[in-house]
Protein backbone atom coordinates (compact mmCIF):
# COMPACT_ATOMS: atom_id res chain seq x y z
CA UNK A 1 0.00 0.00 0.00
CA UNK A 2 1.41 3.41 -0.90
CA UNK A 3 2.68 5.54 1.99
CA UNK A 4 2.00 8.64 -0.04
CA UNK A 5 0.69 9.67 -3.44
CA UNK A 6 2.56 11.20 -6.33
CA UNK A 7 1.13 14.14 -8.25
CA UNK A 8 0.59 11.85 -11.23
CA UNK A 9 -1.44 9.44 -9.13
CA UNK A 10 -3.61 12.27 -7.79
CA UNK A 11 -4.07 13.63 -11.30
CA UNK A 12 -5.16 10.16 -12.48
CA UNK A 13 -7.72 9.85 -9.68
CA UNK A 14 -8.99 13.36 -10.40
CA UNK A 15 -9.45 12.43 -14.05
CA UNK A 16 -11.52 9.39 -13.03
CA UNK A 17 -13.62 11.63 -10.77
CA UNK A 18 -14.03 14.34 -13.44
CA UNK A 19 -12.56 16.93 -11.10
CA UNK A 20 -10.30 19.79 -12.21
CA UNK A 21 -7.73 20.35 -9.49
CA UNK A 22 -5.23 23.18 -9.28
CA UNK A 23 -1.60 22.60 -8.27
CA UNK A 24 -2.22 23.44 -4.60
CA UNK A 25 -5.14 21.00 -4.41
CA UNK A 26 -3.07 18.24 -6.02
CA UNK A 27 -0.38 18.66 -3.37
CA UNK A 28 -2.94 18.91 -0.56
CA UNK A 29 -4.81 15.78 -1.60
CA UNK A 30 -1.58 13.86 -2.17
CA UNK A 31 -0.74 14.48 1.46
CA UNK A 32 -4.25 14.05 2.90
CA UNK A 33 -5.15 10.87 1.03
CA UNK A 34 -1.84 9.42 2.17
CA UNK A 35 -2.61 10.29 5.79
CA UNK A 36 -6.12 8.87 5.71
CA UNK A 37 -5.03 5.63 4.08
CA UNK A 38 -2.21 5.27 6.60
CA UNK A 39 -4.82 5.59 9.36
CA UNK A 40 -7.06 3.06 7.61
CA UNK A 41 -4.15 0.63 7.31
CA UNK A 42 -5.32 -1.27 10.43
CA UNK A 43 -8.26 -2.58 8.38
CA UNK A 44 -5.79 -4.16 5.96
CA UNK A 45 -4.28 -6.08 8.89
CA UNK A 46 -7.53 -7.76 9.93
CA UNK A 47 -7.83 -11.46 9.23
CA UNK A 48 -10.92 -11.66 7.02
CA UNK A 49 -10.37 -15.15 5.62
CA UNK A 50 -13.72 -16.64 4.69
CA UNK A 51 -15.67 -13.57 5.82
CA UNK A 52 -18.49 -12.47 3.54
CA UNK A 53 -18.53 -8.75 2.72
CA UNK A 54 -21.55 -6.75 3.95
CA UNK A 55 -22.74 -4.41 1.24
CA UNK A 56 -26.18 -3.81 2.69
CA UNK A 57 -27.76 -4.08 6.11
CA UNK A 58 -31.31 -3.92 4.76
CA UNK A 59 -33.26 -6.69 6.43
CA UNK A 60 -36.65 -7.84 5.22
CA UNK A 61 -37.37 -5.25 2.54
CA UNK A 62 -39.38 -4.68 -0.60
CA UNK A 63 -37.76 -6.47 -3.47
CA UNK A 64 -40.16 -6.11 -6.34
CA UNK A 65 -43.55 -4.79 -7.37
CA UNK A 66 -46.11 -5.75 -10.01
CA UNK A 67 -44.95 -4.98 -13.55
CA UNK A 68 -47.40 -2.13 -14.03
CA UNK A 69 -46.72 1.27 -15.55
CA UNK A 70 -46.60 3.95 -12.84
CA UNK A 71 -46.75 7.71 -13.40
CA UNK A 72 -43.49 9.61 -13.97
CA UNK A 73 -42.47 13.21 -13.48
CA UNK A 74 -43.80 15.38 -16.28
CA UNK A 75 -41.06 15.98 -18.86
CA UNK A 76 -41.30 19.77 -18.78
CA UNK A 77 -40.93 19.72 -15.00
CA UNK A 78 -37.94 17.45 -15.29
CA UNK A 79 -36.30 19.82 -17.79
CA UNK A 80 -37.16 22.92 -15.78
CA UNK A 81 -34.15 22.67 -13.49
CA UNK A 82 -31.67 22.07 -16.31
CA UNK A 83 -28.89 24.60 -17.00
CA UNK A 84 -29.61 24.27 -20.73
CA UNK A 85 -32.73 22.48 -21.80
CA UNK A 86 -34.12 22.04 -25.32
CA UNK A 87 -37.67 22.00 -23.98
CA UNK A 88 -39.54 21.49 -27.26
CA UNK A 89 -37.28 18.65 -28.35
CA UNK A 90 -37.33 17.19 -24.83
CA UNK A 91 -33.55 17.02 -24.35
CA UNK A 92 -30.84 18.30 -22.05
CA UNK A 93 -28.35 20.28 -24.15
CA UNK A 94 -24.61 19.76 -23.47
CA UNK A 95 -21.28 20.77 -25.00
CA UNK A 96 -20.08 18.54 -27.82
CA UNK A 97 -19.13 14.99 -26.99
CA UNK A 98 -17.01 14.18 -30.01
CA UNK A 99 -14.30 16.12 -31.77
CA UNK B 1 -41.54 29.90 24.91
CA UNK B 2 -40.24 26.59 23.63
CA UNK B 3 -43.14 24.20 23.32
CA UNK B 4 -42.92 20.51 22.54
CA UNK B 5 -44.76 18.73 19.72
CA UNK B 6 -47.19 17.35 22.27
CA UNK B 7 -47.95 20.80 23.71
CA UNK B 8 -48.44 22.44 20.32
CA UNK B 9 -50.55 19.62 18.91
CA UNK B 10 -52.75 19.45 22.02
CA UNK B 11 -53.25 23.23 21.99
CA UNK B 12 -54.20 23.24 18.31
CA UNK B 13 -56.48 20.22 18.69
CA UNK B 14 -58.32 21.70 21.65
CA UNK B 15 -58.62 25.07 19.99
CA UNK B 16 -56.58 26.78 22.73
CA UNK B 17 -54.22 28.07 20.03
CA UNK B 18 -54.60 28.37 16.30
CA UNK B 19 -52.08 26.82 13.92
CA UNK B 20 -51.75 30.29 12.40
CA UNK B 21 -50.68 31.78 15.75
CA UNK B 22 -48.19 28.99 16.41
CA UNK B 23 -46.73 29.40 12.92
CA UNK B 24 -46.47 33.17 13.16
CA UNK B 25 -44.66 32.81 16.50
CA UNK B 26 -42.19 30.32 15.07
CA UNK B 27 -41.50 32.52 12.04
CA UNK B 28 -40.94 35.54 14.29
CA UNK B 29 -38.47 33.62 16.46
CA UNK B 30 -36.64 32.40 13.37
CA UNK B 31 -36.44 35.88 11.91
CA UNK B 32 -34.99 37.17 15.16
CA UNK B 33 -32.50 34.37 15.80
CA UNK B 34 -31.35 33.31 12.36
CA UNK B 35 -29.00 36.22 11.59
CA UNK B 36 -26.98 35.05 14.61
CA UNK B 37 -27.37 31.28 14.41
CA UNK B 38 -27.48 30.87 10.60
CA UNK B 39 -29.51 27.71 11.22
CA UNK B 40 -31.76 28.20 8.18
CA UNK B 41 -30.78 28.34 4.50
CA UNK B 42 -34.36 29.02 3.41
CA UNK B 43 -37.47 30.15 5.27
CA UNK B 44 -40.85 29.74 3.54
CA UNK B 45 -42.97 32.13 5.60
CA UNK B 46 -45.82 32.63 3.13
CA UNK B 47 -46.17 28.98 2.27
CA UNK B 48 -46.15 28.08 5.97
CA UNK B 49 -48.86 30.62 6.83
CA UNK B 50 -51.05 29.42 3.94
CA UNK B 51 -50.68 25.90 5.22
CA UNK B 52 -51.39 26.90 8.84
CA UNK B 53 -54.53 28.75 7.76
CA UNK B 54 -55.66 25.68 5.82
CA UNK B 55 -55.28 23.58 8.96
CA UNK B 56 -57.27 26.10 11.01
CA UNK B 57 -59.92 26.17 8.27
CA UNK B 58 -60.64 22.44 8.48
CA UNK B 59 -60.40 21.41 12.14
CA UNK B 60 -62.41 18.23 11.62
CA UNK B 61 -59.94 16.87 9.08
CA UNK B 62 -56.84 17.65 11.16
CA UNK B 63 -58.14 16.95 14.67
CA UNK B 64 -56.68 13.46 14.85
CA UNK B 65 -53.44 14.28 13.01
CA UNK B 66 -50.29 13.36 14.89
CA UNK B 67 -48.53 16.66 14.14
CA UNK B 68 -51.51 19.00 13.68
CA UNK B 69 -50.24 22.57 13.36
CA UNK B 70 -46.71 21.74 14.51
CA UNK B 71 -44.07 23.94 12.82
CA UNK B 72 -41.14 21.83 11.60
CA UNK B 73 -37.90 22.35 9.73
CA UNK B 74 -36.14 20.07 7.28
CA UNK B 75 -32.43 19.59 6.73
CA UNK B 76 -31.56 21.10 3.37
CA UNK B 77 -30.64 17.73 1.86
CA UNK B 78 -34.31 16.68 1.83
CA UNK B 79 -36.10 17.39 -1.45
CA UNK B 80 -39.09 19.68 -1.17
CA UNK B 81 -41.16 20.33 -4.26
CA UNK B 82 -41.09 23.98 -5.21
CA UNK B 83 -38.76 24.88 -2.32
CA UNK B 84 -35.08 25.46 -2.96
CA UNK B 85 -32.97 22.49 -1.80
CA UNK B 86 -29.25 23.13 -1.73
CA UNK B 87 -27.53 20.44 0.38
CA UNK B 88 -25.62 23.57 1.52
CA UNK B 89 -23.60 23.42 -1.69
CA UNK B 90 -22.89 25.85 -4.52
CA UNK B 91 -23.63 22.92 -6.80
CA UNK B 92 -27.33 23.10 -5.86
CA UNK B 93 -27.54 26.73 -4.77
CA UNK B 94 -30.53 27.44 -7.03
CA UNK B 95 -31.96 23.94 -7.34
CA UNK B 96 -35.71 23.56 -6.89
CA UNK B 97 -36.80 19.90 -6.80
CA UNK B 98 -39.84 18.77 -8.77
CA UNK B 99 -40.85 16.33 -6.05
CA UNK B 100 -41.16 15.89 -2.28
CA UNK B 101 -39.17 13.38 -0.29
CA UNK B 102 -41.42 10.68 1.16
CA UNK B 103 -40.74 11.92 4.70
CA UNK B 104 -41.92 15.39 3.65
CA UNK B 105 -45.23 14.02 2.34
CA UNK B 106 -45.70 11.97 5.49
CA UNK B 107 -45.07 14.98 7.75
CA UNK B 108 -47.54 17.11 5.80
CA UNK B 109 -50.14 14.32 5.77
CA UNK B 110 -49.81 14.34 9.57
CA UNK B 111 -50.56 18.07 9.75
CA UNK B 112 -47.03 19.47 10.13
CA UNK B 113 -46.29 23.01 8.93
CA UNK B 114 -42.94 23.24 7.14
CA UNK B 115 -41.28 26.57 7.91
CA UNK B 116 -37.91 26.15 6.21
CA UNK B 117 -34.76 24.26 5.27
CA UNK B 118 -31.90 24.04 7.69
CA UNK B 119 -28.20 24.62 7.12
CA UNK B 120 -25.89 21.62 7.19
CA UNK B 121 -22.41 20.53 6.16
CA UNK B 122 -22.19 20.37 2.37
CA UNK B 123 -23.75 17.14 1.04
CA UNK B 124 -23.86 15.94 4.67
CA UNK B 125 -20.06 15.60 4.83
CA UNK B 126 -18.42 16.83 7.98
CA UNK B 127 -19.02 16.97 11.72
CA UNK B 128 -19.14 20.62 12.70
CA UNK B 129 -21.39 22.46 10.23
CA UNK B 130 -18.32 24.44 9.17
CA UNK B 131 -18.38 22.92 5.68
CA UNK B 132 -21.49 24.69 4.45
CA UNK B 133 -21.23 26.91 1.38
CA UNK B 134 -23.56 29.30 3.22
CA UNK B 135 -21.57 29.86 6.40
CA UNK B 136 -21.27 28.00 9.68
CA UNK B 137 -24.08 27.42 12.15
CA UNK B 138 -23.58 28.66 15.73
CA UNK B 139 -24.40 26.65 18.83
CA UNK B 140 -27.24 28.49 20.62
CA UNK B 141 -25.75 27.59 24.01
CA UNK B 142 -22.48 29.38 23.23
CA UNK B 143 -22.15 31.30 19.98
CA UNK B 144 -18.41 30.70 19.66
CA UNK B 145 -18.94 26.94 19.60
CA UNK B 146 -19.97 24.52 16.90
CA UNK B 147 -23.41 22.91 17.01
CA UNK B 148 -21.95 19.74 15.55
CA UNK B 149 -22.80 18.31 12.15
CA UNK B 150 -23.85 17.55 9.69
CA UNK B 151 -27.39 18.30 10.91
CA UNK B 152 -26.14 21.42 12.72
CA UNK B 153 -28.92 23.74 11.58
CA UNK B 154 -31.64 21.32 12.67
CA UNK B 155 -30.01 20.77 16.07
CA UNK B 156 -29.46 24.48 16.65
CA UNK B 157 -33.00 25.33 15.57
CA UNK B 158 -34.54 22.88 18.02
CA UNK B 159 -32.13 23.80 20.84
CA UNK B 160 -32.93 27.50 20.39
CA UNK B 161 -36.65 26.79 20.61
CA UNK B 162 -37.32 28.00 17.05
CA UNK B 163 -39.26 24.84 16.16
CA UNK B 164 -40.18 21.79 18.26
CA UNK B 165 -38.82 19.34 15.70
CA UNK B 166 -36.48 19.30 12.74
CA UNK B 167 -35.47 16.45 10.48
CA UNK B 168 -31.84 15.61 10.01
CA UNK B 169 -29.93 12.82 8.32
CA UNK B 170 -27.31 10.49 9.78
CA UNK B 171 -24.63 8.57 7.91
CA UNK B 172 -21.83 8.41 10.50
CA UNK B 173 -23.38 10.25 13.42
CA UNK B 174 -24.80 13.36 11.77
CA UNK B 175 -28.04 13.41 13.79
CA UNK B 176 -26.72 11.98 17.03
CA UNK B 177 -23.60 14.08 17.37
CA UNK B 178 -25.17 17.55 16.80
CA UNK B 179 -28.10 16.52 19.02
CA UNK B 180 -25.61 15.75 21.79
CA UNK B 181 -23.64 18.96 21.25
CA UNK B 182 -26.83 21.05 21.33
CA UNK B 183 -28.45 19.21 24.21
CA UNK B 184 -31.47 17.88 22.31
CA UNK B 185 -32.75 14.40 21.47
CA UNK B 186 -31.71 12.97 18.09
CA UNK B 187 -32.53 9.58 16.65
CA UNK B 188 -30.92 7.68 13.82
CA UNK B 189 -33.47 4.99 12.99
CA UNK B 190 -32.41 1.46 12.13
CA UNK B 191 -31.38 1.34 8.48
CA UNK B 192 -34.48 0.78 6.36
CA UNK B 193 -36.95 2.01 9.00
CA UNK B 194 -37.48 5.34 7.21
CA UNK B 195 -37.65 5.79 3.44
CA UNK B 196 -34.66 7.53 1.86
CA UNK B 197 -36.63 8.59 -1.22
CA UNK B 198 -35.90 12.27 -1.75
CA UNK B 199 -32.87 12.35 0.55
CA UNK B 200 -29.89 13.71 -1.36
CA UNK B 201 -27.68 10.65 -1.10
CA UNK B 202 -24.33 10.59 0.67
CA UNK B 203 -23.65 6.89 1.38
CA UNK B 204 -26.55 4.71 0.37
CA UNK B 205 -25.87 1.77 2.70
CA UNK B 206 -25.52 4.08 5.73
CA UNK B 207 -27.84 7.11 5.26
CA UNK B 208 -30.97 7.43 7.38
CA UNK B 209 -33.34 10.32 7.98
CA UNK B 210 -34.42 10.98 11.57
CA UNK B 211 -35.96 13.50 13.95
CA UNK B 212 -34.35 15.95 16.38
CA UNK B 213 -36.61 17.30 19.11
CA UNK B 214 -36.57 18.42 22.75
CA UNK B 215 -38.09 15.27 24.26
CA UNK B 216 -37.93 11.53 23.65
CA UNK B 217 -41.72 11.51 23.41
CA UNK B 218 -41.63 14.02 20.54
CA UNK B 219 -39.03 11.90 18.74
CA UNK B 220 -41.23 8.81 19.22
CA UNK B 221 -44.28 10.58 17.79
CA UNK B 222 -42.30 11.77 14.78
CA UNK B 223 -40.75 8.37 14.11
CA UNK B 224 -44.25 6.91 14.07
CA UNK B 225 -45.16 9.37 11.31
CA UNK B 226 -42.02 8.79 9.24
CA UNK B 227 -41.55 5.04 9.55
CA UNK B 228 -42.82 2.33 7.27
CA UNK B 229 -42.26 0.67 3.92
CA UNK B 230 -42.16 2.86 0.82
CA UNK B 231 -42.40 1.46 -2.71
CA UNK B 232 -40.18 4.34 -3.86
CA UNK B 233 -37.28 3.06 -1.70
CA UNK B 234 -36.42 -0.59 -2.26
CA UNK B 235 -34.23 -0.62 0.86
CA UNK B 236 -37.08 0.43 3.13
CA UNK B 237 -38.07 -2.27 5.59
CA UNK B 238 -41.24 -4.30 5.28
CA UNK B 239 -41.41 -4.52 9.10
CA UNK B 240 -44.64 -3.27 10.68
CA UNK B 241 -44.50 0.05 12.56
CA UNK B 242 -45.31 -0.25 16.29
CA UNK B 243 -46.65 2.55 18.51
CA UNK B 244 -43.33 3.95 19.67
CA UNK B 245 -44.90 6.13 22.37
CA UNK B 246 -46.39 3.03 24.03
CA UNK B 247 -42.86 1.88 24.87
CA UNK B 248 -42.15 5.03 26.91
CA UNK B 249 -43.19 3.61 30.28
CA UNK B 250 -40.10 4.70 32.18
CA UNK B 251 -39.78 1.18 33.58
CA UNK B 252 -36.28 -0.20 32.99
CA UNK B 253 -36.40 -3.23 35.26
CA UNK B 254 -36.46 -5.72 32.38
CA UNK B 255 -33.73 -3.98 30.41
CA UNK B 256 -30.28 -5.52 30.13
CA UNK B 257 -27.60 -2.95 29.30
CA UNK B 258 -24.38 -4.13 27.69
CA UNK B 259 -21.58 -1.77 28.71
CA UNK B 260 -18.70 -1.85 26.21
CA UNK B 261 -15.93 -1.14 28.71
CA UNK B 262 -13.07 -1.32 26.22
CA UNK B 263 -14.83 1.10 23.88
CA UNK B 264 -15.38 3.64 26.63
CA UNK B 265 -11.73 3.66 27.68
CA UNK B 266 -10.50 6.34 25.30
CA UNK B 267 -13.35 8.74 25.97
CA UNK B 268 -12.83 12.25 27.35
CA UNK B 269 -13.02 12.48 31.20
CA UNK B 270 -16.20 14.59 31.44
CA UNK B 271 -18.04 12.43 28.91
CA UNK B 272 -16.91 9.24 30.69
CA UNK B 273 -18.15 10.61 34.01
CA UNK B 274 -21.49 11.62 32.50
CA UNK B 275 -21.87 8.19 30.92
CA UNK B 276 -21.13 6.45 34.22
CA UNK B 277 -23.58 8.72 36.04
CA UNK B 278 -26.33 7.90 33.54
CA UNK B 279 -25.63 4.18 33.88
CA UNK B 280 -25.82 4.52 37.68
CA UNK B 281 -29.29 6.06 37.38
CA UNK B 282 -30.45 3.18 35.20
CA UNK B 283 -28.93 0.62 37.54
CA UNK B 284 -30.60 2.22 40.56
CA UNK B 285 -33.94 1.94 38.76
CA UNK B 286 -33.54 -1.77 38.26
CA UNK B 287 -31.76 -2.20 34.92
CA UNK B 288 -29.15 -4.92 34.75
CA UNK B 289 -25.65 -3.89 33.67
CA UNK B 290 -23.46 -6.46 31.93
CA UNK B 291 -20.02 -6.03 30.40
CA UNK B 292 -19.86 -6.78 26.68
CA UNK B 293 -16.91 -7.07 24.41
CA UNK B 294 -16.91 -5.48 20.96
CA UNK B 295 -13.41 -6.39 19.78
CA UNK B 296 -13.84 -4.97 16.26
CA UNK B 297 -15.42 -1.66 17.25
CA UNK B 298 -12.11 0.17 16.84
CA UNK B 299 -12.19 -0.62 13.13
CA UNK B 300 -15.48 1.21 12.69
CA UNK B 301 -14.06 4.65 11.93
CA UNK B 302 -11.50 3.55 9.33
CA UNK B 303 -14.09 1.23 7.76
CA UNK B 304 -16.44 4.20 7.62
CA UNK B 305 -13.82 6.31 5.83
CA UNK B 306 -13.42 3.62 3.17
CA UNK B 307 -17.05 2.58 2.71
CA UNK B 308 -18.77 5.96 2.97
CA UNK B 309 -16.34 7.77 0.68
CA UNK B 310 -16.57 5.01 -1.92
CA UNK B 311 -20.35 5.25 -1.91
CA UNK B 312 -20.25 9.05 -1.86
CA UNK B 313 -17.94 9.20 -4.89
CA UNK B 314 -20.46 7.12 -6.76
CA UNK B 315 -23.49 9.09 -5.56
CA UNK B 316 -21.98 12.48 -6.32
CA UNK B 317 -21.09 11.51 -9.89
CA UNK B 318 -24.56 12.74 -10.86
CA UNK B 319 -23.57 16.37 -10.23
CA UNK B 320 -22.18 17.10 -13.65
CA UNK B 321 -23.97 20.23 -14.83
CA UNK B 322 -26.27 18.35 -17.22
CA UNK B 323 -29.71 17.81 -15.72
CA UNK B 324 -29.86 20.18 -12.75
CA UNK B 325 -27.72 22.37 -10.55
CA UNK B 326 -24.71 24.45 -11.36
CA UNK B 327 -22.91 24.35 -14.72
CA UNK B 328 -19.56 26.11 -15.20
CA UNK B 329 -19.67 28.69 -17.95
CA UNK B 330 -17.99 27.98 -21.23
CA UNK B 331 -14.57 29.60 -21.07
CA UNK B 332 -15.05 30.92 -24.57
CA UNK B 333 -13.19 30.67 -27.86
CA UNK B 334 -9.45 30.31 -27.54
CA UNK B 335 -9.62 27.69 -24.76
CA UNK B 336 -8.40 24.36 -25.98
CA UNK B 337 -11.05 22.06 -24.53
CA UNK B 338 -14.66 23.16 -24.55
CA UNK B 339 -16.19 19.72 -24.76
CA UNK B 340 -18.40 17.75 -22.42
CA UNK B 341 -15.68 16.28 -20.23
CA UNK B 342 -14.11 19.66 -19.69
CA UNK B 343 -17.50 21.00 -18.65
CA UNK B 344 -17.90 18.16 -16.13
CA UNK B 345 -14.49 18.78 -14.58
CA UNK B 346 -14.85 22.56 -14.33
CA UNK B 347 -18.41 22.33 -13.01
CA UNK B 348 -17.40 19.94 -10.27
CA UNK B 349 -14.27 21.93 -9.43
CA UNK B 350 -16.32 25.09 -8.90
CA UNK B 351 -19.47 23.53 -7.48
CA UNK B 352 -17.98 21.38 -4.71
CA UNK B 353 -16.23 22.51 -1.54
CA UNK B 354 -12.92 21.05 -0.30
CA UNK B 355 -14.33 18.43 2.08
CA UNK B 356 -16.60 17.05 -0.63
CA UNK B 357 -13.74 16.94 -3.13
CA UNK B 358 -11.51 15.17 -0.63
CA UNK B 359 -14.09 12.44 -0.02
CA UNK B 360 -14.78 12.01 -3.73
CA UNK B 361 -11.04 11.64 -4.35
CA UNK B 362 -10.60 9.07 -1.60
CA UNK B 363 -13.69 7.14 -2.61
CA UNK B 364 -12.69 7.11 -6.27
CA UNK B 365 -9.28 5.72 -5.36
CA UNK B 366 -10.76 3.07 -3.04
CA UNK B 367 -13.02 1.82 -5.84
CA UNK B 368 -10.51 2.08 -8.65
CA UNK B 369 -9.24 -0.93 -10.59
CA UNK B 370 -6.45 -2.67 -8.72
CA UNK B 371 -7.43 -1.23 -5.35
CA UNK B 372 -11.07 -2.30 -4.98
CA UNK B 373 -10.22 -5.63 -3.31
CA UNK B 374 -7.60 -4.20 -1.00
CA UNK B 375 -9.72 -1.32 0.28
CA UNK B 376 -13.45 -1.44 -0.42
CA UNK B 377 -13.96 -5.20 -0.33
CA UNK B 378 -11.73 -5.56 2.73
CA UNK B 379 -13.67 -2.80 4.50
CA UNK B 380 -16.97 -4.56 3.75
CA UNK B 381 -15.54 -7.73 5.24
CA UNK B 382 -14.44 -5.84 8.35
CA UNK B 383 -17.98 -4.46 8.47
CA UNK B 384 -19.28 -8.03 8.77
CA UNK B 385 -16.98 -8.65 11.74
CA UNK B 386 -18.18 -5.46 13.44
CA UNK B 387 -21.79 -6.53 12.88
CA UNK B 388 -21.16 -9.98 14.31
CA UNK B 389 -19.83 -8.43 17.55
CA UNK B 390 -23.14 -6.60 17.97
CA UNK B 391 -25.21 -9.67 17.04
CA UNK B 392 -23.38 -11.61 19.74
CA UNK B 393 -23.85 -8.80 22.28
CA UNK B 394 -27.58 -8.56 21.53
CA UNK B 395 -27.99 -12.21 22.39
CA UNK B 396 -27.30 -11.20 26.00
CA UNK B 397 -28.39 -7.56 26.22
CA UNK B 398 -31.05 -5.20 24.86
CA UNK B 399 -29.01 -2.04 24.46
CA UNK B 400 -25.37 -0.97 24.17
CA UNK B 401 -24.81 2.61 25.38
CA UNK B 402 -21.98 4.81 24.31
CA UNK B 403 -20.78 8.20 25.46
CA UNK B 404 -20.48 10.60 22.56
CA UNK B 405 -18.09 13.35 21.82
CA UNK B 406 -14.75 14.63 22.75
CA UNK B 407 -14.64 17.84 24.79
CA UNK B 408 -12.05 19.59 22.67
CA UNK B 409 -14.23 19.32 19.59
CA UNK B 410 -16.76 21.86 20.75
CA UNK B 411 -14.55 24.84 19.97
CA UNK B 412 -14.38 26.59 16.65
CA UNK B 413 -11.22 26.23 14.68
CA UNK B 414 -9.71 29.60 13.78
CA UNK B 415 -11.18 30.82 10.50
Amino acid sequence: MPAGFTRDQIAAIAALAHLDLDAAEIDLFARQLGEILEYAEIVQQLDTTGVQPTSSVAGRHLTDRPDEVQPSIDREEALAAAPDAAVNAGFFRVPRVLG
Amino acid sequence: MSATIREVRDAVRSGARSATDVCADALARIEQANPTLNAFNTVVAERAMVRARAIDGDPHRWRGAALAGVPVALKDNLCTRGIRTTASSRMLEHYVPPYDATVVSRLEDAGAVIVGKTNCDEFAMGSSNENSAFGPVRNPWALDRIPGGTSGGSAAGVAAGLIPMALGSDTGGSIRQPAALCGVVGLKPTYGRVSRYGLIAHASSLDQIGPLARTVHDVAVTLGVLAGADSADATSAAEPVPDYTAALTGDVRDIRIGVPRALLEGIDGDVARATDAALDVLRSRGATLVNVDLPHARYATPVYYLVSTAEASSNLARYDGVRYGFRAKDEGPGTTDRGLRSMYARTRALGFGPEVKRRIMLGTYVLSAGYYDAYYLKAQQARTLILRDYDRAFEQVDVVPCGLGNGSRTLFRCT
